[in-house]
């Protein structure tokens, strides 16, 4: 409908002008958060802090606690022990009423009585605001999001986009401390998903607002968060930018979440010495990054795709058995004396089914993983600054 | 084309044939009734029945007043003032006073509505906190909210016979009130906490975030969308505690009877009145049908909302 051919200057500047500049440091810091559901925990304990202006994503797979998290911090869920802070006042027990927080909801929660500006205005109707003040507020926000035009009409017909921005009208009209969305994007389509995701991150990078925004999607964390938590069963698995995370996974969970077609692990019996730069592959050394956890027993050498090409002149070898051809770059699959292996490479590259080619990795971007604790103890950038400063 | 329609044309013609056959049986005694308040005292006895008829508010006027046999002498020195004198005059008879249709009738909406009220008040907080809250021993509760309805109400008469007469509750309109309220309740607590549910918990969240207390997001959020539940349990309460007959026969005789009970209590000069106690019945039927007809849009509305969420 509408939001195939729209023109408007979406993020028009003038009308953010007023609505987009957040008043205070909404910084949210969370300290030992722990939740319990009768005998079963949904978080752990979770400590990470969310910078003022920060884009902040939770990730994880379903039910690992991130819209628990999220609620906590929205005061709908009272936490079973440790603390919230946001904007240095501690909240955890207070009411959601009282916390100045905006909340965006999967299912948009958009109220089906009343109508599209009755909607936006809500929130304003709650600080018993002047009516001429909400009304040119709602204004303000309806242009900010481009749907002044649907202003008058019920909430039950509109598209999916249209709700979702409906939705955000509620949330960006009351300029609130900070943004919690859940699944903002879940109930859109895969297409239109994407452009909501980048209209998001603009109307963002414009209010400057801390906003804290929970999905599964890996794609969508790396693609809108300035640094994602990956949570797993309750647990905070990492804490990074999207390169770091990419790049340098902390966990084998973090490093097969993320990434498409994962990171490949190939397994092998070693004994490390800390500060050891290279590691034994079924009798051929390969260099490393330096081992910052010693031990002795399984690990498991994490590479990406990306970073594996063909190599004559190396005397690691794999078979090649099949290759998936798209558009740009092919993913081949081979199979190692360790394990199968997928690399990503050119599209141009010749590949014979059957082949046995000598391969190759950056060393620099592999992992190696305690396969028993499933931590990485290879060191990280995070880590090589601590030591040499 | 054609092929496929017709036989769909003629079963649509046969169905519709069936429904309006299955009206007209179930209507039936309705029009019977209508028909005999518009009826002279000898036709509505008349056999074979009458269809055809001249039509006379008789039964009406009877419904309303007491009248009394006067003398040739007296009936032609008090002449008729209007339509309704003219019509009792006619039969060598005067008003005395009004009857005590009007005052019943009136117990009859008091009682009705009053007891609606309060069974859909008191059944929408307790389906809100039963949906919402988390209530000890919950579904031992509800269970035992539902096992009230498992007898007929009647079968407990006896000792509400004794309760009543013990507490002062006999023949008053709280009694009344009180004791339709009981038996509606769980009705309306179950039909309640049904429409309750199926309202997702964001919105009331989304209110709270809002900014609202619990208590206004119940307010402004829930009641607005339980509007269909909430217009059709009062109808089902109102329909009970208006047609109510047997506790009003036992419990009511004076100044609380309802219009039940006394409606086949009339009776004109020389047998069964049979066209006023028509009239009587066919007003009774009024107030309920008016109820349901003006809730009707909240109904449709409900019905057709749902369809567009799903
Ligand atoms: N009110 C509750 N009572 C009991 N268990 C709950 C409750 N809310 C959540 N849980 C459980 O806590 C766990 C975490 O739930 P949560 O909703 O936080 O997961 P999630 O990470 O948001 O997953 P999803 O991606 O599926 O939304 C789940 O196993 C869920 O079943
Ligand atoms: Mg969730």
């Amino acid at each position: 409908m509408s939001f195939i051919c729209f023109e408007y200057d979406l993020w028009d500047m003038r009308a953010s002008a007023d609505i987009g500049d957040c008043g205070s440091m909404a910084e949210i810091v969370v300290r030992n958060l722990r939740k319990e559901f009768g005998a079963f925990t949904a978080v752990q304990s979770s400590d990470f802090v969310v910078a003022d202006k920060e884009f902040f994503m939770l990730l994880g797979p379903s039910g690992c606690g991130k819209t628990t998290t999220l609620r906590m911090i929205a005061g709908l869920e009272l936490p079973t022990s440790g603390q919230i802070l946001i904007d240095g006042e501690e909240v955890g027990q207070k009411p959601a009423s009282q916390r100045d927080i905006a909340f965006v909801f999967q299912m948009f929660a958009l109220y089906p009585h009343l109508n599209v500006r009755k909607n936006i205005s809500y929130p304003l109707i709650s600080q018993g605001m002047h009516r001429s003040e909400i009304q040119e507020k709602v204004l303000e926000a309806a242009k900010l999001l481009g749907i002044e035009d649907i202003l008058n009409r019920p909430v039950s017909g509109l598209s999916g986009g249209d709700r979702q921005r409906v939705a955000l009208g509620r949330a960006i009209v009351r300029n609130p401390k900070c943004f919690l969305m859940d699944e903002p994007l879940g109930a859109l389509d895969a297409e239109f998903r994407e452009r909501m995701a980048g209209e998001l991150r603009s109307m963002h990078d414009q209010m400057g607002a801390t906003t804290v925004y929970v999905t599964h999607d890996q794609r969508e964390a790396m693609q809108m968060g300035d640094r994602i938590v990956v949570m797993n069963h309750g647990v905070i698995e990492q804490i990074g930018t999207p390169q770091d995370i990419y790049d340098y996974p902390a966990t084998m969970f973090v490093a097969e979440f993320i990434g498409s077609p994962p990171m490949n692990f190939l397994f092998f019996e070693d004994t490390l010495a800390p500060e050891a730069d290279t590691i034994t592959l079924n009798g051929q050394s390969i260099s490393i990054r330096p081992v910052s956890t010693a031990g002795r027993g399984s690990f498991a050498f994490g590479v990406r795709p990306e970073h594996i090409s063909f190599d004559d002149m190396s005397p690691y070898r794999g078979r090649i058995d099949a290759t998936e051809y798209l558009g740009t770059t092919q993913i081949v699959t081979m199979t190692t004396p360790n394990g199968s292996l997928k690399a990503r490479l050119a599209a141009d590259i010749k590949i014979i089914v059957g082949d046995s080619v000598g391969l190759a990795f950056r060393k620099e971007l592999v992992t190696i993983f305690d396969c028993e604790s499933g931590v990485a103890v290879t060191s990280s950038p995070d880590q090589d600054r601590q030591r040499n400063g | 084309m054609s092929s496929i329609t017709e036989p769909r044309q003629t079963w649509k013609l046969a169905a519709g044939l069936l429904v309006v056959f299955y009206a007209l049986v179930t209507l039936l005694p309705l029009l019977w009734i209508i028909s005999t308040g518009f009826k002279t005292p000898s036709d509505s006895i008349a056999y074979p029945p009458k269809i055809l008829f001249e039509p006379t508010f008789e039964g009406y006027v009877n419904l309303f007043t007491t009248q009394t046999r006067q003398s040739e002498e007296f009936l032609a020195n008090n002449p008729p003032t209007n339509w309704y004198e003219q019509l009792v005059h006619d039969k060598g008879m005067v008003i005395a006073g009004p009857s005590r249709y009007g005052e019943r009738f009136f117990n009859s909406l008091i009682i009705g509505f009053g007891s609606t009220f309060l069974s859909v008040f008191l059944g929408t907080l307790a389906a809100y906190a039963f949906s919402r809250y988390r209530v000890p021993l919950k579904d031992d509760l509800l269970f035992f909210i539902l096992s009230t309805r498992m007898m007929p109400p009647i079968a407990v008469a006896i000792p509400i016979f004794l309760m009543f007469r013990s507490l002062g509750l006999s023949d008053t309109h709280a009694g009344m009130i009180l004791l339709y309220t009981a038996v509606n309740l769980s009705l309306a607590v179950w039909l309640l906490k049904g429409f309750i549910d199926e309202i997702p918990l964001e919105y009331e969240e989304a209110a709270l975030i809002d900014g609202y207390t619990r208590f206004q997001a119940f307010r402004k959020v829930v009641l607005p969308q339980a509007t269909t539940g909430i217009a059709s349990t009062a109808i089902f309460c109102l329909i009970f505690s208006w047609n109510e007959y047997a506790f009003a026969v036992l419990l009511t005789s004076g100044s609380a009877q309802t219009a039940p009970p006394f409606i086949p209590t009339i009776i004109g000069v020389g047998g069964q009145d049979w066209p006023a106690v028509a009239a009587g019945a066919t007003l009774f039927l009024v107030p309920v049908m008016v109820f349901t007809i003006l809730l009707r849009k909240h109904l449709l509305r409900g019905i057709t909302f749902g369809a567009v969420r799903k």
